[in-house]
């Protein structure tokens, strides 16, 4: 609940007057998009898009520009726009980013901003990829409450203890940041991958419970936690914070204990 | 009236590589895993006393020839610390090959193929290491004779 993060440092000079209710500042930056459309060809290549942003522009900002303004045949998912559906995980730059929750002026704009789908899932067209095989392991987990003994005549009560040792995985928006981050998951789709794992903790280490030996049970399967070679690319690809090499870790300890 | 499937319904529109070829039962990840952490450590201690031994207790560096490695050989704590180290070290970095081929080749056929070398390798490796341990005399006697070239410290026989 307390990892806010310090908003990163500012990569455009801004006037100091900015942000005083007048004017906000404008600069110019190139948007180089990976664009696939396969009825028309079967390569993917690069488009440039030179725009003028303004300082409170996002990534999300600079496509809806292009969309609307430059070409309407560009294709990318999004939603509320405001890092809460997980729609728009994009590479930007090279990184998962979401692309509602970076703000163009931290990217350095002296050099084109590229933006690509995210890897390891087939592309449909441009920065649509077909997130099937994610939702497949997200589903193969079981993530939904399981409770054993008999049903109480009011709510299920918790801890704040036992609730707060779940709490970081609780914050998952499914925007597949992660899972395609890891280059496990590049070379080998079978892979759970480390969403399918963040929502599966969520409920192995919730005490309301009962099915956490199911899950686990799961997990250990040659394609589950084990293949996990904590790199940390997912941990530093969520646009939520959740420290998911650190879940997959307890995930490996949990299995580990219930076996031995 | 024929009935329209719901969109994107039903495991068969996920590409084949993505579909989990399940059946592996059994723990054999978790306690190859295992196993890379527990012999790791033990390396640890056994690679540093090794190299302690044989390279600065003593004359240290000096020390070292076949006399160094035949009187360490004929003490059977040496005998089981090396024949540890051997097996240890071998099959810790066979299963570390192992994870990198299950991460790194594409081709079933290809997994396959590096697999069955690696494993290969490494039984011809340990197996001949066991030997030498177990096997190796200093001073080989041939119809009642020193063979040629045996160290100076061999008794006549």
């Amino acid at each position: 609940m307390s990892t806010s993060t310090a908003e990163p440092a500012s990569k455009v000079e801004l006037p100091a007057s900015a942000g005083g209710g007048g004017e906000i500042p404008s600069f110019d930056i190139t948007l180089r998009v990976r664009r696939y459309n396969p009825e028309v060809s079967e390569e993917a290549h690069w488009d440039d898009f030179t725009l003028t942003m303004y300082g409170t522009d996002r990534v999300l900002d600079a496509l809806h520009k292009v969309k609307w303004e430059h070409d309407g045949s560009l294709s990318f998912r999004r939603s509320c726009a405001h890092g809460i559906c997980g729609s728009d995980a994009m590479r930007i730059n090279g990184r998962n980013r979401l692309a509602c929750k970076t703000l163009l002026k931290d990217l350095d704009t002296s050099k084109p901003i590229t933006v690509e789908p995210i890897k390891g899932l087939p592309v449909e067209k441009d920065l649509i990829v077909d997130m099937e095989p994610f939702f497949q392991s997200y589903r193969e987990v079981m993530p939904f409450l399981i409770p054993g003994g008999h049903e109480p005549t009011k709510e299920r009560l918790q801890t704040i203890e036992d609730r707060a040792r779940f709490d970081d995985t609780t914050k998952c928006i499914l925007c597949a940041a992660c899972t395609s981050s890891c280059p496990v998951f590049w070379t080998d789709g079978q892979y759970f991958g480390p969403a399918a794992i963040v929502n599966a903790h969520r409920f192995i280490f919730d005490s309301r419970d009962d099915a956490g030996d199911m899950r686990l049970e799961i997990l250990n399967d040659k394609e589950g936690v084990w293949r996990c070679r904590t790199t940390f690319n997912c941990s530093e690809a969520c646009p939520r914070g959740i420290q998911i090499t650190q879940a997959i870790a307890e995930v490996k300890q949990a299995i580990l204990s219930r076996n031995i | 009236m024929s009935t329209i499937q719901a969109p994107r319904s039903g495991n068969s529109r996920i590409a084949l590589q993505y579909r989990r070829t399940s059946g592996s039962k059994g723990n054999f990840e978790m306690l190859a895993w295992l196993f890379m952490r527990l012999s790791g450590v033990v390396l640890v201690v056994l690679i540093f006393g090794h190299l302690f031994v044989n390279l600065m207790v003593g004359q240290g560096i000096h020390a070292i020839d076949f006399g160094f490695v035949a009187g360490k050989w004929a003490d059977p704590f040496w005998q089981f610390w090396d024949l540890a180290m051997l097996w240890l070290a071998f099959l810790h970095g066979t299963n570390g090959v192992r994870t990198i081929i299950n991460d790194y080749a594409e081709k079933t056929a290809t997994r396959r193929a590096l697999k069955t070398l690696l494993y290969a390798a490494t039984v011809v490796v340990v197996i001949l290491g066991t030997l030498v341990i177990f096997t190796f005399d200093p001073c080989p006697v041939l119809n009642g004779q020193l063979m040629d070239g045996s160290p100076s410290f061999c008794p006549a026989p």
